[in-house]
């Protein structure tokens, strides 16, 4: 026998991450009457989710959902921050905001936060596709 | 509805639509928080999400703010922790009102479950709201519960690079609280002014504050501060 315990827990934190998805997509997909065969979502470093762990949870997520054995494609985003004081706009990393251009940290983040859902790809229900 | 055979949607309506939405992953929590907000602000209740590691002393601060804070503020706190009421007794015994959220093994508050608890407190009855999120630097940065202001806590015995190793909890801090300051004269690798160029590095402009909350020492900036956020919250809308 298995045990439950030598195999990995779920990661929780994106669980809940893909139940929202799910809530997300589930009505996309009630409004069309269809499943779901593709779901496109944008996660930056900086949003607090990692994307290795959400791709791990999805299948957990999904499953008995109407979007069951969707694939879930997670599109990376990179980190660049607007300068308060000089007003340009550079690459950075998650842990290192400063301002490319003049080492100023009084920086606003352009790009590397995001959490968004990108694109639903439907398909008909299997019972439509038998005929 | 297909007409022909009554199944839900014919292959031809919708086969491999692709449907562009730009949606936040977590509107639905946004928007449970935008009404826990609208709650708050109707009662000029001033709320605040106090976060930070396991152990770095949460609930000893909200002990120690309680009681200094008595006669002049009415206090209410909601608890949340994955499992056990005793950070809420220990709440409940100063006095104060508290719920307590056992999230069992979720990692964090969200602002379902913080709404759930706030329905079991008559904010009538209080100026300030402290949310004690689960002890976690991960998590809970992602949710809002619609708080007025979080409040990021780092022990002396944490290590003071912990903001450039967990940016994301610590760029989300209105305030930082470093703790346990008793201990510093026997930490001797933990340096204030690298914890805070460490916090501007991720352009986090929180103002930093050092106390003690077991030893009270030091309490009055951020019971200050307290102060004028919650004159802050009081202000209608």
């Amino acid at each position: 026998m298995k045990c439950s315990r030598m195999t990995c827990p779920p990661p929780m934190h994106e669980l809940s991450i893909c139940r929202a998805v799910l809530r997300l997509v589930e009505d996309i997909a009630r409004t069309h009457a269809a499943i779901v065969r593709k779901v496109e979502v944008r996660v930056g470093p900086l949003s607090g989710v990692e994307p290795k762990l959400l791709a791990r949870a999805w299948p957990i997520a999904a499953a008995g959902t109407v979007a069951d054995a969707s694939e879930l494609r997670i599109e990376a985003a990179d980190v660049v921050v607007r300068c308060r004081q000089c007003g340009a706009s550079t690459p950075a990393s998650v842990n290192d905001l400063i301002c490319g251009a003049c080492g100023d940290w009084h920086t606003d983040l352009v790009s590397g936060d995001e959490l968004m859902l990108l694109h639903v790809e439907l398909a008909a229900h299997v019972a439509a596709n038998v005929e | 509805m297909c007409e022909t055979c009554g199944c839900a949607v014919t292959a031809a309506t919708v086969s491999s639509a692709d449907q562009a939405v730009l949606r936040h992953l977590l509107e639905d929590n946004d928007h449970m928080a935008g009404h826990n907000r609208e709650h708050f602000a109707e009662h000029g209740v001033l709320v605040v999400n106090l976060m930070s590691a396991p152990g770095s002393g949460k609930t000893s601060l909200l002990e120690a703010t309680i009681d200094s804070l008595k006669g002049e503020f009415r206090i209410g706190v909601i608890e949340g922790d994955l499992e056990t009421e005793n950070d809420a007794l220990r709440i409940r015994s100063h006095g104060v009102p508290a719920v307590q959220i056992t999230t069992g093994s979720a990692c964090h508050l969200d602002a379902h479950m913080v709404h759930e608890a706030v329905h079991e407190l008559d904010l009538d009855d209080l100026d300030i709201l402290f949310i004690e999120n689960v002890g976690n630097l991960v998590c809970p940065a992602a949710f809002d519960l619609g708080q007025h202001r979080n409040v990021v806590l780092l022990s002396v015995t944490e290590g003071d690079d912990k903001p450039v190793k967990y940016p994301v909890m610590f760029r989300a801090a209105d305030l930082v609280l470093i703790s346990k300051s008793d201990l510093a004269p026997y930490i001797d690798d933990f340096d204030r002014g690298r914890a805070e160029h460490a916090l501007r590095r991720i352009a986090c402009a929180a103002p930093v504050f050092t106390l003690s909350a077991r030893r009270c020492t030091a309490l009055d900036p951020w019971l200050d501060w307290l102060r004028a956020m919650s004159a802050e919250a009081r202000v209608p809308a």
